[in-house]
């Protein structure tokens, strides 16, 4: 039982980072019908950002943290700017594949800069772990669920309550009538480009605080992303929290079990085999919008 | 016997059966047929090793991509696990050629099916699903083959490798790269054709009716999922043979190799090519198969000035390889195969250009 809890409690606190990241991706998603694969990249950049400033300028680490992120937010309105742009109404393989040579780019400029190996990163918090009953957690992983926990707050809070993020909600609802209130939609693609890619650099400086930096499992997360907001739908923000919480726990049990019996490597497959599950049951998840067709 | 027909200096098309010709005159069977002889015959005498494997790379590339153009250039689906079906048909290839000791022409075919059916599996929820959620949902289908590739011990032997024993046909042995070249040239020869001829038929018309608007498929009787999943089958054969052809060329299947990565190569293939035309996976292949070693020597004369450009080779290619695709989506988004159309035109009336 206490094996069960650990790998529940370690699951959501890996699945809250997913949470994160799949926060931006759906955000573009909702706003401009983009299907980003480069979310990964936006990670490790944010992170690997994070590092570099602090120890090129020898601010301290917090201040780093932040001119990455807004570092990843300005990477984002460029990219908006001068790929996405040029292929609004192209076909949906084009938009793809745009988001895929990015992330080649991506790749490329990160191992060019820093390599593949790993990184430590600087810990803000002490690194002796706590006792809670018979949970041993350590206070990164609460750190890094707290710091989830408040950007989701935030993010409520943004979409309910501010003017940017309720006229992104009237541009994912239906963009001619929320063009024709004033809303410019082109200032709203850019703003959920540089959100989201600012989110992913959040993501990345707690992923490096939890498992240190190493590009290639940074970028991995980009494509876990897909399991969670399929399961949650992916144009809910709710939607993307919860089945970013759902897949972390999913995977760390299929590790904890099924490992032993299969020899390794369920963690990485499981969360795909639950996608295809999702996609032939309940194709636009929990809390997406259906689709219906009217010819 | 009549004469040979040279470009005409009009239209003169009366009949459907000249609107459907694969050559409209003479000009095209000719070159075709010089071009063949040339590449069949003094090519390999010509070329050194290196230039041949280069060849036989590009040769699998070209079937592969084909594969691919079939599915989402023709039929509209977009899939990120042909590499993992390409996997498929290398592993199938294998285990027919080590453990049942089938012949080389036996094994090809089958190890298509294999493929196919896998394929086709995968494609199953292309009946509720499409678009970007049918391209998330072949991307499952990558890492899940990956998996199997890497853990079903016992039937791919894992990281370990899986030894292919040589191709025969007949008696004769097919090793080196020379005779490789004849078998992988025959092979992108024939699918070629065969792609060709499809695309030209029911089925091919099928499929591009779907592709250009599957609704309005559906409402003039094309049942959509059948054909869909016939495209799925078909895609994934041609990727299968692809892949059982590389089995016998590298002689040993790991799993590394059908990553992520290959399925994403194949797409760019499709796109720096053109997208839904019968040549363009030939241009693309070439492009992407020919891109790394053009940066592998470029790098070496340039080693020179900078010492560590040889090790940060893998990001470099990356980097261009994306730059490339970004490049194609803004700058030509019908690929190169557009190019050389218009080229053509471009010249047909050359120097008289209206």
């Amino acid at each position: 039982m206490t094996i069960f809890l650990q790998l529940v409690v370690t699951g959501v606190v890996v699945g809250m980072v997913y949470a994160l990241a799949a926060l931006g991706f759906v955000l573009i998603y909702k706003a401009s019908r983009v299907i980003n694969f480069a979310q990964g990249y936006f990670l490790a950049l944010g992170a690997f950002g994070a590092l570099a400033i602090a120890q090129l300028t020898h601010l301290p680490f917090i201040l780093a943290v932040i001119v990455s992120i807004a570092g990843g937010a300005l990477l984002g309105l460029l990219v908006e700017r001068l790929l996405l742009r040029p292929m609004i109404g192209e076909p949906v393989i084009g938009v793809i594949m745009v988001t895929i040579g990015l992330a080649a780019v991506l790749r490329g400029g990160i191992l060019l800069a820093w390599g593949a190996g790993n990184f430590g990163f600087p810990q803000l918090l002490p690194e002796a772990p706590l006792a809670l009953g018979p949970l041993i957690v350590s206070p990164v992983h609460l750190g890094a669920l707290g710091i989830s926990l408040a950007f989701l707050a935030v993010f409520a809070f943004f979409f309910r309550n501010t003017t940017l993020g309720v006229a992104m909600r009237a541009v994912a609802d239906d963009q001619q009538a929320a063009q024709s209130l004033g809303v410019s939609v082109r200032r709203i693609y850019a703003a959920s480009w540089a959100i989201a890619a600012g989110v992913a650099a959040v993501a990345g400086v707690v992923v490096g605080s939890l498992n240190g930096l190493n590009a290639s499992a940074l970028s991995f997360i980009g494509l876990k992303v897909f399991p969670a907001v399929i399961l949650g739908g992916l144009d809910s923000v709710p939607g993307a929290v919860i089945g970013g919480v759902t897949i972390g726990v999913l995977e760390n049990l299929a590790g904890g079990y099924l490992d032993p019996l299969v020899g390794g490597g369920t963690k990485e497959v499981a969360p795909f085999v639950a996608l295809v599950l999702v996609l032939m049951l309940r194709p636009y998840g929990l809390f997406g919008t259906v689709e219906i067709e009217r010819v | 016997m009549r004469g040979f027909i040279f470009s005409d200096c009009g239209d003169f098309k009366i009949r459907y059966e000249q609107e459907a010709a694969i050559f409209p005159n003479d000009v095209g069977r000719l070159a075709l047929g010089v071009f063949l002889i040339a590449w069949f015959l003094a090519v390999p005498m010509l070329a050194g090793p290196y230039l041949l494997a280069l060849a036989n790379l590009t040769g699998i590339a070209v079937i592969g991509a084909t594969g691919l153009n079939l599915l989402t250039g023709y039929t509209g689906q977009i899939t990120i696990g042909h590499g993992a079906f390409m996997g498929v048909g290398a592993y199938a290839a294998a285990v027919l050629a080590a453990r049942a000791h089938l012949p080389f022409l036996i094994v090809i075919p089958l190890a298509g099916l294999a493929a196919a059916g896998v394929g086709a599996f995968f494609g199953i929820p292309s009946l509720r699903l499409k678009g970007l959620y049918l391209a998330i949902a072949t991307l499952a289908a990558q890492f899940i083959l990956e998996y199997v590739f890497l853990h079903w011990d016992w039937l791919t032997r894992g990281t370990s490798g899986f030894p292919v024993p040589t191709a025969r046909v007949g008696r004769w042995a097919v090793t080196g790269e020379r005779p490789f070249f004849w078998v992988i040239g025959a092979g992108v020869v024939l699918i070629t054709w065969l792609q060709l001829n499809l695309v030209r038929t029911r089925v091919g018309r099928a499929f591009v009716a779907i592709r250009d608007n599957d609704r309005a498929a559906a409402s003039i009787g094309i049942p959509l999922f059948g054909y869909k999943l016939l495209a799925f089958f078909l895609s994934a054969f041609m990727v299968g043979v692809a892949g059982a052809l590389y089995a016998y060329y590298i002689g040993v299947v790991a799993p590394g190799r059908f990553s992520l990565e290959l399925s994403i190569d194949y797409l760019a293939m499709g796109i720096v090519g053109g997208l839904g035309t019968v040549l363009g996976p030939v241009y693309g292949a070439v492009v992407i198969t020919v891109l790394p070693e053009i940066l592998r020597s470029l790098s070496q004369t340039l080693s020179g000035v900078f010492p560590n450009i040889t090790t940060a080779l893998n990001a470099l290619r990356d980097v261009v390889f994306g730059i490339v695709i970004i490049a194609f989506l803004i700058f030509e988004p019908e690929g190169l195969a557009d190019r050389w159309r218009v080229l053509r035109a471009y010249f047909k009336q050359w120097p008289f250009a209206y």
